[in-house]
């Protein structure tokens, strides 16, 4: 229960920090904007309907990956202002509720970005899914969790490294590779209606798992990456 | 600096000596002595070569895993061990990238000549592909990071590699496969006829001994630059102790 609280804490001071700047989702919001608008100008997606739908769970995956890649460092970087990492290290609080919080808080900012940008890009992309929409409700989150856990986890991990930006990606995206492909073949399958149901819930289920195994060891492995010196 | 062993030395120049004659009995047997395969041809060839390192790419992989666990074990028990550790943990991490980009290469020359492509999405390619990115983007972050906190992080993304291998060999298998199924072990129409099975044997044998020998190299140039390190930073401290006259 204590536990529980020190993680609410930390969430609450993450959701109050980025509701007085709003940076993080306004960035995130303009630049998964940016990609879809990028991805239909090169791809024409009116005209070829079928196509559109094949390619779209791709496009919104990446988008939101890249999207979140640009905030992740942020979440980190307001910490080492003032030494306020510093000051996190010493507390008596588990290291671990202090990731948790800001894992959460940053998966409600993406889950934002993505309720704002779902309208717009079945707008744009003129999509009419063909599958059962509400799985996606189901997909989404799972999803995203998946990138921003590990995302998060790896922000903290590059912070006192040369060149942070560059070398976020450069992990979170290897890593990620097995739960992108399972959230991109499912969304892929709920758009077109070319997978089976048992299939779909196979790929669900691996993302599941892939949530709980992740989730368990960056929750075990986070004080030593706070802590490493 | 630390004295050189010359016990040592003459067992690194044995061990590099049986090396080299493995692999020579190997080439010996894959490219003149063993038949040219049924259905392929002198193609088929690039297997004794390509087998070997994928097999030991997947092994080189375990090391780096086994060393890093050490590596945070001793990080606060013992921190001169857990130095030798993560030498360790950076040999097996640049070994197993040589072995797989060799796999990735060799394979990627047979391809095109079987199937006339160079590159497919299949199940094994993009395993091996993916264990690759993951050992390269493990060297990119040892690169990246700054000095006093390099080791430990690169042994927590190394946990993360090698908890990712079998969910990348999982999810992808659910994929698609267009591979040929594996040679040993692959069931029951796999298996290889008798008069390749010594080429084979030798290579594999022969890339092992090879891969070992440059794993301890590695780790013994890896070992010597900790230790001038270290005497440099000694040295520093001492020359900071002197009183100023």
């Amino acid at each position: 229960m204590n536990y529980l609280r020190h993680v609410l804490d930390h969430l609450r001071k993450d959701l109050r920090l980025e509701w007085r700047s709003r940076d993080s989702i306004n960035g995130m919001l303009f630049f998964a904007l940016l990609v879809v608008v990028v991805f239909g100008l090169a791809f024409d997606p009116t005209s070829y309907p079928t196509t559109t739908r094949q390619i779209s769970g791709g496009i919104l995956w990446v988008a939101l990956l890249f999207a979140s890649i640009t905030a992740l460092n942020q979440s980190w970087a307001r910490e080492l202002r003032n030494q306020v990492l510093e000051a996190q290290r010493m507390a008596p609080s588990p290291a671990s509720a202090l990731f948790l919080g800001k894992a959460i808080a940053n998966m409600l900012f993406v889950l934002i970005v993505e309720a704002v940008l779902a309208p717009i890009f079945i707008v744009f992309f003129n999509l009419h899914a063909l599958g059962n929409v509400w799985l996606l409700a189901l997909i989404l989150p799972l999803g995203t969790w998946a990138l921003v856990v590990n995302g998060t986890f790896f922000a903290a991990l590059g912070l006192r490294a040369r060149n942070r930006e560059l070398l976020l990606p450069l992990l979170l995206l290897p890593i990620s590779l097995p739960a992108l492909l399972a959230m991109v073949q499912a969304t892929t399958g709920v758009l077109t209606a070319d997978l089976d149901s048992i299939q779909i819930a196979t790929w669900i289920k691996q993302l599941a798992g892939y949530d709980i195994i992740f989730t368990t060891i960056c929750i075990l492995l986070f004080e030593t990456v706070l802590n490493a010196e | 600096m630390e004295q050189r062993n010359p016990t040592l030395r003459s067992v690194a120049w044995l061990w590099f000596g049986i090396a080299i004659a493995v692999l020579v009995v190997g080439f010996r047997q894959a490219i003149f002595l063993t038949p040219a395969d049924a259905a392929q041809g002198d193609v088929g060839r690039i297997f004794y070569y390509h087998v070997p390192s994928a097999m030991w790419s997947l092994v080189f992989p375990y090391v780096n895993f086994i060393a890093s666990l050490f590596y945070l074990y001793w990080r606060k028990r013992d921190p001169l061990k857990a130095l030798t550790a993560d030498a360790m943990a950076i040999a097996a991490a640049e070994v197993s990238v040589v072995y797989s980009s060799i796999c990735l290469i060799t394979g990627s020359i047979w391809g095109r000549a079987a199937w006339g492509i160079w590159w497919t999405w299949d199940e094994r390619l993009t395993s091996e592909l993916l264990l690759f990115l993951l050992y390269v983007s493990y060297l990119m972050l040892r690169r990246f990071s700054s000095t006093g906190q390099a080791q430990t992080l690169a042994a927590v993304i190394s946990i993360f590699a090698a908890i990712d291998v079998p969910i990348v060999w999982m999810s992808i298998r659910w994929w698609r496969t267009q591979h040929p199924a594996p040679v040993f072990f692959g069931g029951p129409d796999a298996g290889l006829d008798k008069s390749m099975m010594p080429a084979f044997v030798w290579n594999i044998i022969g890339w092992g001994i090879w891969g070992i020998f440059i794993l301890i190299f590695r780790f013994a140039l890896e070992r010597r630059r900790q230790l001038a390190e270290q005497e440099a930073a000694l040295q520093a401290i001492e020359a900071s102790l002197e009183i100023p006259q």
